[in-house]
């Protein structure tokens, strides 16, 4: 099973360890990951004007360019995802908005692709029970916690990848490779997200809450689909640590990392270097690296 | 040759100001037919009508044209003076040159006005000489009435019948009348009882000798028209003979297995042999059948051993009865939307978020708790209680358009009976805006709010969490511009009031309309508000939309007048405006019967000397049909016509133009 894949420009970067784990995990439960030969950045954010149609011109390239090779198409990162999904809903079924767009990228595309999240080809094509059957080293102990955030639950009206006030699918996935979920009230509040440029403080207060929250509940490590909230979650436990000195900052790390180590990949090859709180104790603690 | 007569009317300055009548009445004389012509001030006058008699009477005419006003306006009056004159009242047409014509002209020279006039009357003059003579409709009725839904618009609209001397049969799914309203504690803005005020009317339902009660008994097929319905009903079955048993309640003492109560909304378990709540109507228990081990596998019967009276029948079936009645009231009543589809107020995971419903159980002093505030989980008296307000209702994302009308009544009443019963007892409601309009509603939710310490405030919850045994509810109070975080011990949704399931299907079996949320729709939403588009059956109370108990009785009894009328009569009139099916040319294609609002038409067979069936036919239940001339359009070998509108008149009517 080959899929087509849209990385992203953070996953072609900062958080290059999400695209290596989730391309060798897709190997490993029996699909391959197979990046557009061309595509650009998405925009990184979908326009709440409605007129604001040069700011679709961008996801709507990505699409059309996707659909020249195939019908479905794939993507990691949450932004990425909710920005081509939303995007694609327009083209989809705004006839005016689609000639306009095509006519400015020059391109005829309708909207018959259909975006896919990595976590619903785990759950829809491969099937968790054949992800549990692929783990190698069960995380057994591991107490995760999963942070939807928002823009992977969103929209409401296309029914994002789940049901977006009561999630499972996150906790579905971590129950397969045998780590133990964590259930905090937070899982799905905004981290702060683009704010992170303009309002810190903000950004660090949010984020913060969805830390403790998820430390109250016993977390030891938080899991995310997202490098902006995990940047954000990352940056606001080094506030926390100051203010609070009981508080002990997690590690952030892509679902996908997770995943790969459950698989049986080599550890050193997940990336986990690159993250501000290191997950390497707490992994070697519980016997997993 | 005809003996037509035309009067044109000038309405005092009405129509005269841009028609002048004199023209059109002299126009009007040159054509072929027309025998007789004049012009008047007043038409529908006393003296103008006598005229018309007079003249009619006078040149012997035939057949009238009347160029006035609309048809909505005087038709009537003036069929009815042609009639008193002799003629066939459908030998009476009228011109519309006021509404249609001088209204809308403003030449005063009369020129465009005139010429328009006359070519409408022209038009008129052509239908009318094709014109046949037409008599009024008459069915016979059967004076029995059936109401659908036990709840307390069925129970009043029932009593009210059987008040009038008519025999009612009253069908209810759930095995004791009541409704939701059996379900309620106090009600608002009274704070009566609603049992106390309920039981009452359940009771006199019973005794009365018009009214015989169908429990347990849903309805299956339906039948026939206006005056002359046929219907089928389901009468489920009880495991019970309602004929023997006493309602001693033995049975219900004795059976030693338990399963959850619909009535109590999962707060309590009642027995498998069961009566819903004590003061059940009628006090004869069922077996609930899924659960029962008897049943099941032949195990126990305990029942069957102490009742005294040897009513226990345990190969019962359900039996479908068939009863005749001359008209139906639908009053099917409500549902609350389920609580599951709100993920972030935490229901199902969290036991203490409940909803209004539940809440009234809690409240009830024949609940579960007998009438003690105790939350679910683990029965302690909740310290604060978080109600939220339009939970579902006005949110057309997650759930309805509509307002569901009465939550935001009785959730104030929610925090009165929570304040009364648990002193010092802090109520939070959150609320979009509190609309309580009605009488001496406005003051009944300030009271909750001066008086019992109701802390409303205005914005949506975002969401419900648990922490260290507590519930965390997190809103919005968009009047102080701020993020709420309030402790609770007892979370109360109000849930938006939907259409019972089901209730489309019971629509396509009665041929009534309904909205995209199911509710029936009503004939004319200001003036014919509990009739339906089908003749003879009527509609009341929730099963329309959502509305509080007031009005919902209102509309029993609005019913019941409606139907009482009707039966006023031993036999119906209708106007003999009906589509006619041409049996020559008529192919069975049936598209008429899909095209037909009313269900008016029906597959008629042609049978032979030998009772063979030749060929199919369309045919018009002119009880039923209302004359709107869609199948006619619908019909596509041109086999139906509209009577006194057929296409030979109306092609001849444009010829004329």
């Amino acid at each position: 099973m080959k899929i087509p894949y849209y990385p992203g420009c953070t996953l072609n970067t900062v958080s290059k360890g999400f695209d290596l784990s989730a391309r060798a995990s897709a190997r490993s439960v029996g699909f391959e990951m197979e990046e557009l030969a061309q595509w650009n950045c998405c925009g990184a954010t979908f326009p709440l004007s409605p007129d604001n149609l040069i700011a679709l011109s961008a996801p709507a390239k990505v699409l059309a360019n996707a659909r020249k090779g195939g019908e479905e198409l794939t993507t990691l990162c949450s932004v990425c995802y909710n920005v081509l999904k939303r995007t694609n809903a327009v083209m989809k079924g705004d006839k005016e908005k689609r000639s306009v767009i095509n006519g400015f990228i020059n391109e005829e595309y309708d909207g018959s692709l259909s975006i896919i999240h990595y976590l619903e080809i785990l759950r829809d094509k491969v099937g968790f029970d054949k992800v549990k059957a692929a783990v190698k080293k069960p995380l057994t102990g591991l107490k995760t916690g999963a942070y939807y955030g928002c823009m992977l639950l969103r929209p409401f009206e296309d029914r994002g990848i789940d049901d977006s006030e009561r999630p499972v699918i996150f906790e579905d996935m971590l129950k397969a490779v045998g780590a133990e979920p964590v259930e905090f009230p937070n899982k799905i509040e905004c981290c702060g997200a683009h704010l992170a440029m303009s309002n810190t403080g903000l950004v660090t207060k949010l984020s913060g809450n969805v830390m403790t929250s998820a430390a109250d509940n016993g977390a030891e490590i938080i899991v995310t689909s997202c490098p902006l909230c995990q940047y954000n979650l990352e940056q606001s436990q080094t506030a926390l640590a100051s203010a609070t000195g009981d508080y002990k900052p997690m590690p952030i790390i892509y679902f996908t990392q997770l995943l790969g180590l459950a698989l049986g990949q080599p550890v050193e090859t997940l990336g986990f270097e690159k993250n501000v709180w290191d997950a390497m104790p707490l992994l070697k603690k519980k016997g997993l690296a | 040759m005809p003996r037509i007569g035309v009067f044109v009317c000038q309405c005092g300055n009405n129509i005269a100001a841009t028609v002048d009548t004199k023209k059109v009445a002299e126009e009007m004389l040159k054509l072929p037919g027309v025998v007789y012509t004049c012009d008047y001030k007043f038409m529908c006058s006393s003296p103008g009508q006598e005229m018309l008699k007079q003249t009619i009477k006078d040149n012997k005419l035939d057949s009238i044209i009347v160029a006035a006003c609309s048809p909505h306006m005087h038709e009537k009056t003036f069929r009815k003076a042609g009639e008193a004159a002799g003629l066939n009242p459908y030998r009476v047409e009228i011109t519309n040159i006021r509404e249609q014509c001088s209204w809308v002209h403003h030449d005063k020279t009369r020129a465009v006005g005139t010429v328009k006039s006359t070519d409408l009357t022209r038009m008129t003059l052509e239908r009318l000489k094709r014109n046949q003579p037409l008599n009024k409709i008459k069915i016979p009725i059967k004076k029995r009435a059936l109401v659908i839904g036990g709840g307390i618009a069925g129970i009043q609209a029932a009593l009210d019948i059987a008040e009038g001397g008519i025999e009612v049969v009253l069908v209810e799914r759930e095995p004791s009348i009541g409704g939701n309203m059996a379900r309620l504690s106090e009600t608002f803005p009274t704070m009566d009882c609603s049992q106390c005020i309920l039981t009452p009317k359940m009771v006199e339902a019973e005794l009365n000798e018009n009214i015989k009660l169908y429990t347990y008994s849903e309805v299956e097929k339906v039948d026939g028209y206006i005056g002359n319905f046929t219907v089928q009903i389901r009468k489920k079955a009880r495991y019970v003979d309602e004929d023997r048993c006493t309602g001693c309640g033995e049975c219900i003492e004795k059976c030693p297995f338990n399963a959850e109560s619909k009535f109590e909304l999962g707060l309590a378990k009642r027995k498998i042999i069961y009566t819903p709540f004590p003061q059940s109507v009628p006090n004869i228990p069922v077996i609930d059948a899924p659960n029962c081990p008897k049943i099941q596998k032949d195990k126990c019967g305990a029942c069957a051993v102490v009742c005294g009276p040897k009513c226990i029948d345990f190969k019962q079936e359900d039996k479908i009865v068939t009863e005749e009645f001359g008209a139906i009231i639908v009053a099917t009543g409500y549902d609350l939307m389920p609580n599951e589809r709100f993920g972030e107020y935490g229901y199902g995971r969290i036991k203490d978020v409940i909803n209004g419903m539940q809440f009234e159980r809690l409240a009830s002093s024949s609940g579960p708790t007998g009438g003690e505030i105790r939350r679910p989980s683990d029965g302690k008296v909740p310290q604060s209680i978080v109600f939220i307000q339009c939970v579902g209702s006005r949110d057309e994302q997650k759930g309805v358009s509509y307002c569901s009308k009465v939550c935001c009544m009785y959730t104030a009443k929610h925090t009165m009976l929570y304040n009364h019963k648990v002193h010092g007892g802090k109520s939070y409601v959150f609320y979009m805006d509190i609309r309580c309009a009605g009488k001496r509603y406005e003051e009944f939710v300030r009271r909750a709010i001066e008086h019992d310490g109701a802390m409303y405030l205005r914005g949506r919850v975002s969401r419900v969490y648990e922490k260290d045994g507590r519930i965390i509810v997190q809103g919005a109070d968009t009047l102080s511009n701020s993020q709420v975080e309030i402790e609770a011990d007892m979370v109360v949704m109000a849930t938006a009031l939907v259409s019972r399931p089901g209730a489309d299907s019971l629509a396509q079996k009665l041929g009534i309309g309904y909205d995209k949320y199911k509710f029936y729709n009503e004939y004319h939403p200001k003036l014919r508000p509990v009739e339906t588009v089908t003749a003879g059956i009527f509609l009341a109370g929730t099963c329309m939309g959502p509305m509080d108990i007031p009005d919902s009785v209102a509309q029993g009894s609005a019913t019941a007048s409606k139907v009482l009328a009707l039966f006023s009569a031993n036999e119906m009139t209708r106007e003999p405006i009906t589509a006619l099916v041409n049996k020559v040319t008529c192919n069975a294609c049936w598209d008429c019967v899909t095209a037909c609002p009313y269900s008016a038409i029906e597959r008629d067979a042609v049978k032979n000397r030998q009772g063979e069936v030749v060929r199919l036919l369309a045919k018009v239940n002119e009880g039923v049909c209302q004359g709107c001339g869609v199948c006619v359009a619908a019909c596509r070998s041109k086999s139906i016509d509209l009577k006194g509108y057929t296409d030979e008149q109306v092609f001849a009517a444009l010829a004329a133009f």
